[in-house]
């Protein structure tokens, strides 16, 4: 378990080093200059002496070479320093810190609410034998993947907000902000975590050891939940550590659109601002949350089927 | 649950049942009509071919037909009661409590997310037989009942620490743990090796004694059959062709389909054919040098990091060998034996660890390139799965011309010729040639397979268990087949085998293996007639249908 441990974690830091390398390389060879950018956001479009250009660059470190540039942002960035913000000229790391708390809230309930409808949905419609409803229930993570996020909110904020006037539309304050973009969120997820679900759930129910578990007498709630889902999880859980990092995107869009305070405005408006250092802060957090996730769910793996261990150490080897 | 039976009623009563499946182009039925007993106590065997509807009408018997199985007529009492008209929460009362299941692959019939222990539990507190304590405690103690050492330790296992034949021994323990009237045994052991197969039938059968528990035993063996059953159903598509007490069955064959059947049963033919083994024609002994000779081959694979630092797993040791030319050479063994991982270094797919083959004088241990590729043309391999090994894609000329492409042998018409004569060398009808092979039965692609085999017109084929996913029936033909072909061109086979009754038919020469080295090796007649090693003796007498016929001079003991 430590030799299978201490592999994993050699694989997120290499793949953490990656996102910040390839980002960092993309970002550089953008035609867009964060001085330009900076010097120009107090100027209201006036024009921009070259000297003062050249001075804010050389400050900042913007004319060295790429090599230093890089080496140098690297080495910041192990101790945590992800360099200021051009915008705002506050540290990146520390805006990223004040905006991770409610999108970590938000994405964390929007993946448990996927969870459990995904989860439902899959389960009721290999469950239930009135072949319509199955039909129905498997028809809708088709619909709700297809769905755009944007629009599922507005029509849950419509309704829900305007309409019934349960929950508000807009804001941070309250639980009660959080369900409409965790329920906007949630669909997209929960649709595709019950679309693996389902399918393989369908598969597991096929196999030998449910007809065994069938031959002991055992009920059909028994058959779903005591043998099929256990082994069905495992392709749902991997989904699951996916969607996680597809979760943070995602957040860009909802709380642009219900106005939320995190990670996704902080995202929207560095990028709107030019704002390099930030962006690239982004990237590396998204990363890092990935990373983590998945790491997560590989822990959890030997949990639920005892042979993963076994087949993790087996690898090593080759 | 219903009144006790009266004395000499069967217990399991089938009248008429009529089974169909539902496919794309309307029903299809699989069982028509098949009227059946099983007395108190009584062992029942149901013999038939793959699509014969044996299977079907054990599941029916259990209510558990596969998705599209209807039940369109007919009727199965059990213990007096019609289980047809049943519903789902009648059935679930009767699983596992009054009818016992023992499936067919173990290796795939045990959840493998689950512990043993709770598995065979499972089946006492579905029944509310006993508390959450009290049924771990009985499934240690029945875990021991089926035979499996150390029980509690087992019991704490999941299954995929388990070998095969454990795990079918927990599989057993789970039928018999709510003490069922009947156990519905379905290729209980088809997955298993041989002296495996015998001692867990052996178990079963002294288990279901004491407990008087009766058996509709199904398999598609005879000899097992013969073995274990008092009486005998032969079934052939979806009708019971013929039933008897099992002396009759076997001796006194009414039916041609039973007849045919018996004929072709390799355990059964065994002591019949003895003397004039298929392929062993006489004369013409090899004055040349042999094909190929192994010496000292070895391999080892390295396991993974055991506390004391790096293992390997010898799967092949200091094995030698040879094959004639013209002849046969079989390795036999059971699975782990090493005969597979043998046959790959022959054929230069797997590098030896240590030792050397030599083809037809020259040394291609290791070869590369060219010499190589000029081996493997003089060199193939017939696969054992034939649903496995041919391209679903290909159409049967392509399947069977690949290699002459691959060699870029001939031109277009001189390859469809030659696909057209090699389909007739192995008795199959030009017309296949268009069609794929998920059209064609699992014989006629061994067939095919047999045929691409041939292609390059090669000295030495090796067939990996060629027979052993046919139908018996079918396998007698496939037999056939290859020792018409050695006559016909010459060829050498290295046959690989676990099954010594089938061995017995086409070899000349026999190498039993174990754990990687070789047993025993001699000619055929003098490995079966007088074995000198133990576990030859011991491979020889679990050869199914042993307890049925004489025992061979100074072979069985």
């Amino acid at each position: 378990m430590g030799r299978y441990l201490a592999r994993r974690l050699a694989q997120a830091i290499v793949v953490l080093w990656a996102a910040y390398t390839v980002s960092f390389l993309i970002l550089d060879a953008l035609p867009g200059d964060p001085v330009t950018a900076m010097a120009s956001a107090g100027l209201d479009g006036g024009q921009v002496d070259p000297a003062e250009l050249a001075a804010i660059r050389a400050e900042y470190g913007y004319d060295d070479p790429l090599v230093v540039r890089y080496l140098t942002n690297l080495g910041n960035a192990v101790t945590g320093d992800l360099g200021n913000s051009v915008a705002t000229n506050r540290p990146v790391a520390e805006t990223l810190g004040a905006a991770l708390p409610p999108t970590l809230q938000l994405t964390a309930v929007a993946l448990l609410l996927a969870v459990a409808l995904g989860s439902a949905v899959a389960l009721l419609a290999t469950y239930t034998r009135r072949r319509w409803l199955r039909q129905l229930l498997l028809s809708l993570p088709g619909l709700g993947v297809a769905v755009p996020t944007f629009w599922v909110g507005l029509m849950l904020v419509q309704l829900l907000s305007f309409q019934l006037r349960l929950f508000p539309a807009f804001g941070n304050e309250g639980a009660a902000t959080l369900v409409l973009p965790a329920l906007t969120l949630a669909i997209p997820t929960g649709a595709l975590v019950a679309q693996v679900l389902a399918k393989s759930l369908l598969t597991a129910l096929d196999e030998p050891y449910v007809q065994t578990a069938r031959a002991k007498g055992a009920g059909r709630v028994r058959i779903h939940l005591a043998h099929a889902l256990r082994n069905a999880s495992l392709p749902a859980l991997t989904v699951v550590g996916l969607l996680a990092g597809q979760l943070l995107a995602s957040a860009v869009v909802v709380e642009t659109v219900f106005s939320r305070d995190g990670i996704g405005r902080v995202t929207a408006s560095a990028v709107g601002a030019q704002d390099l250092p930030m962006v690239q802060g982004v990237v590396v957090l998204g990363a890092l949350v990935f990373v983590l996730v998945n790491l997560l769910v590989d822990l959890v793996y030997p949990l639920l089927d005892r042979r993963i261990v076994v087949a993790g150490r087996r690898r090593s080897l080759a | 649950m219903s009144a006790p039976l009266p004395d000499g009623a069967p217990l399991l009563k089938i009248r008429d049942l009529t089974v169909s499946y539902a496919t794309r182009s309307g029903p299809v039925p699989a069982v028509r009509g098949v009227d059946l007993d099983v007395f108190p106590g009584e062992v029942v065997a149901l013999v038939g071919e793959s699509g014969s509807g044996k299977s079907t009408t054990a599941h029916a018997v259990v209510g558990l037909l596969p998705a599209g199985g209807r039940i369109d007529g007919g009727s199965i009492h059990f213990s007096g009661r019609d289980l047809t008209g049943a519903s789902e929460k009648e059935l679930q009362l009767v699983r596992g409590a009054r009818i016992g299941l023992v499936p067919q692959d173990p290796t795939v019939s045990l959840n493998p997310t689950r512990r043993i222990g709770a598995q065979v539990a499972e089946v006492l507190r579905v029944h509310g037989l006993a508390g959450r304590r009290e049924a771990a405690e009985r499934a240690v103690a029945l875990l021991g009942r089926a035979g499996l050492s150390e029980p509690a330790v087992r019991a704490r296992q999941f299954p995929h620490e388990l070998s095969g034949g454990m795990r079918q021994r927990a599989l057993i323990a789970v039928a018999i743990a709510a003490g069922p009237q009947l156990l519905v045994a379905d290729e209980p052991t088809s997955a298993l090796d041989v002296t495996v197969q015998r001692r867990i039938l052996d178990h079963l059968d002294t288990l279901t004694r004491e407990l008087g528990t009766a058996v509709l035993l199904v398999t598609h063996d005879l000899g097992v059959a013969a073995d274990r059953a008092q009486r005998i159903a032969v079934m052939s598509g979806g009708r019971i062709v013929e039933t008897g007490p099992t002396e009759q069955v076997l001796t006194d064959p009414r039916d041609p389909y039973t007849q045919r059947l018996l004929a072709s049963a390799p355990s059964l033919a065994a002591a019949r054919r003895a003397a004039s083994p298929v392929a062993v024609r006489k004369g013409d002994v090899p004055a040349r040098e042999p094909l190929v000779v192994a010496e000292g081959l070895s391999k080892d694979f390295p396991l993974p990091r055991g506390g004391s630092g790096p293992r390997v797993l010898h799967a092949v040791r200091n094995v030698s060998f040879t094959v004639e030319r013209g002849r046969t050479t079989a390795l036999v063994g059971e699975s782990g034996s090493g005969k597979s991982t043998t046959a790959r270094m022959v054929l230069a797919l797997t590098e030896p660890t240590a030792g050397r083959v030599t083809f037809d004088g020259t040394d291609v241990t290791g070869v590369r390139g060219a010499a190589l590729r000029a081996f493997r043309r003089r060199a193939q391999l017939v696969y054992q799965n034939p649903y496995a090994s041919l391209d679903p894609r290909f159409s049967i000329e392509e399947v069977v011309t690949e290699p002459l492409r691959a060699f870029r042998v001939g031109d277009r018409a001189s390859r469809a010729t030659r696909a057209r004569e090699l389909l007739g060398r192995v008795s199959l009808p030009a017309s296949v040639l268009q069609r794929r092979p998920a059209e064609l039965s699992g014989g006629q692609r061994q067939r095919v397979a047999i045929a691409r085999a041939l292609a390059l017109a090669p000295e030495l084929v090796v067939c990996d268990e060629p027979v052993s996913a046919l139908d018996v029936s079918v396998q007698a033909q496939v037999l056939e087949l290859l020792a018409e072909l050695q006559a016909d061109t010459g060829v050498s086979y290295l046959f690989i085998s676990h099954d010594l009754a089938v061995v017995r038919q086409v070899a000349h020469a026999v190498v039993v293996l174990r754990d990687g080295e070789v047993v025993e090796s001699g000619s055929t007649d003098a490995i079966f007639d007088a074995p000198t090693h133990e576990y030859t003796r011991e491979l020889l007498a679990a050869i199914p249908g042993t307890a049925a016929r004489i025992p061979a001079p100074g072979g069985t003991r």
